[in-house]
């Protein structure tokens, strides 16, 4: 990741706050694995001081199952117009100098899913987190799609296709996989209603603070598609981080259903059985990355045996149908 | 195997021990977190060398039955991937099931033992011989 430069990033704020603007500290975060995020202070002409993230779309790893760079925002700023808790986005940029990316507020509260889980601070909030989220995902549901810029159309036929392609560039035969594929050749659901979907809804992308739901982050893998998709990937198990709970780790499906609304058990068990392929599936993917030499990292190496834990999940899903 | 001490296993080992006890706690931020998981990978290659045999075996063993047909673990996967996806293995089908299960239980004991989705594993298919 290159390092952002200040003066340009402040000529940037200076066109939507009181100018000039100068940049007091920026520091790269570690995190998401596809985009570059860096933490910006800046205070303005009027001394206002702006705790800022910066994330520019750059060295997605040959995964390439996100937005393009330009679009996120814009989708992230449609979904906060639509009453989900969200972080503003203030300025948008895709230049030669700062590359392509934006800037949002630094909202304050914890994303660590192990530590939200554990830490009795978080309680309450814990607590409360299934209505928020149910909260958060109706209304990422019922965004209106007139507001929303052009974005993906990912129904279950083109998600599988794109899954099984993907899977089959790499060359590495995977039987339970293929089983996987089979199946959901076979169960394909007929096409529902299109509605923004966020694409990786799930602990690690929600920031919490003691008293509840913060914001939704990582706006990168929306798309237009069927609603339970989100809901099926809230429920993998790669997604529950030891904690208790179908759903996400930290509530009941009765719960959490209730408190969304209309679900369609069926069409989420056929996502459960796409969302435990793709995840395994993505684990590939990255090993592959490092495998091929493209971007060397011991983090990728290992992640390619956590395969297995997809496999093994892919056939619990497998079994629940007949529970 | 050589019988030579430390084993492979017992060198691997004493490495990931020293990552664990003292490269980690010297550092932070993302070289302590690749540390972790540097030791990690380690932990699956120690467990590897002790139950990576007879998991190959196994799976070998069922994999010929399957698909009536010899070859390594390489080709005799690459071929039942194939006849499932050419649909000439149904996906209900009992002993392909059955084969999937054992053979990810198997392996899921190396790559990583403590995966929580393992006790619900054991209400479905109690530990098996």
């Amino acid at each position: 990741m290159s390092a952002i430069d200040g003066e340009a990033v402040a000529g940037l704020l200076a066109t939507v706050l009181p100018a000039p603007v100068v940049v007091d500290r920026m520091v790269p975060l570690t995190g998401g694995a596809s985009a570059d995020t860096w933490s910006l202070d800046v205070v303005d002409a009027a001394g206002g001081a702006h705790p800022l993230i910066v994330r520019r779309g750059a060295g997605r790893g040959g995964v390439s199952l996100g937005l393009d760079a330009r679009l996120e925002p814009l989708v992230q700023r449609a979904a906060g117009n639509a009453s989900v808790p969200t972080a503003e986005v203030i300025a948008i940029f895709d230049d030669s100098v700062l590359g392509t990316g934006y800037v949002m507020r630094r909202l304050s509260g914890e994303t660590i899913p192990r530590k939200l889980l554990r830490d009795p601070a978080y309680a309450a909030a814990l607590s409360r987190l299934a209505g928020d989220c149910a909260a958060a995902l109706a209304a990422i549901h019922a965004a209106p799609l007139d507001r929303l810029p052009a974005m993906p159309e990912l129904p279950a036929a083109e998600q599988l296709d794109l899954l099984e392609s993907l899977h089959r560039s790499i060359g590495q035969p995977v039987p339970t996989f293929e089983l996987g594929l089979r199946w959901l050749h076979d169960n394909l659901p007929p096409p529902g209603r299109l509605c923004l979907v966020h694409g990786d809804f799930r602990m690690g992308n929600f920031l919490l603070d003691e008293r509840g739901l913060v914001a939704v982050l990582d706006w990168e893998l929306a798309h237009l598609g069927d609603p339970m998709e989100d809901i099926a990937w809230l429920c993998t198990r790669a997604w529950r981080f030891g904690g208790r709970g179908a759903v996400g780790g930290f509530a009941s499906r009765e719960d959490f259903y209730q408190a969304y609304g209309e679900v369609d058990p069926g069409r989420v068990h056929f996502w459960a059985v796409l969302s435990a392929l793709k995840w395994g599936i993505i684990c590939q993917l990255q090993s592959f990355v490092h495998l091929r030499g493209e971007l060397p990292s011991v983090e990728r190496a290992v992640i390619g045996r956590r395969v297995t834990e997809a496999e093994l999940d892919l056939l619990l899903v497998l079994e629940e149908r007949h529970a | 195997m050589l019988d030579e001490r430390p084993t492979a296993s017992e060198l691997v080992a004493a490495v990931a021990d020293f990552l664990e006890r003292e490269v980690g706690p010297a550092l932070d931020g993302r070289l302590a977190f690749h540390t972790k998981v540097a030791a990690n990978a380690l932990r699956i290659v120690e467990r590897e060398l002790a139950a990576g045999p007879a998991a190959a075996e196994g799976d070998r063993v069922r994999l010929r039955e399957l698909t009536g047909s010899e070859g390594d673990l390489r080709t005799l996967n690459a071929l039942l991937a194939q006849r499932i996806r050419a649909g000439e293995l149904p996906a209900e089908d009992p002993a392909l099931r059955d084969h999937l299960v054992r053979s990810v239980l198997s392996r899921i004991a190396i790559d990583n033992p403590r995966y929580p989705s393992l006790r619900e594993a054991e209400g479905y298919w109690p530990p098996l011989p």
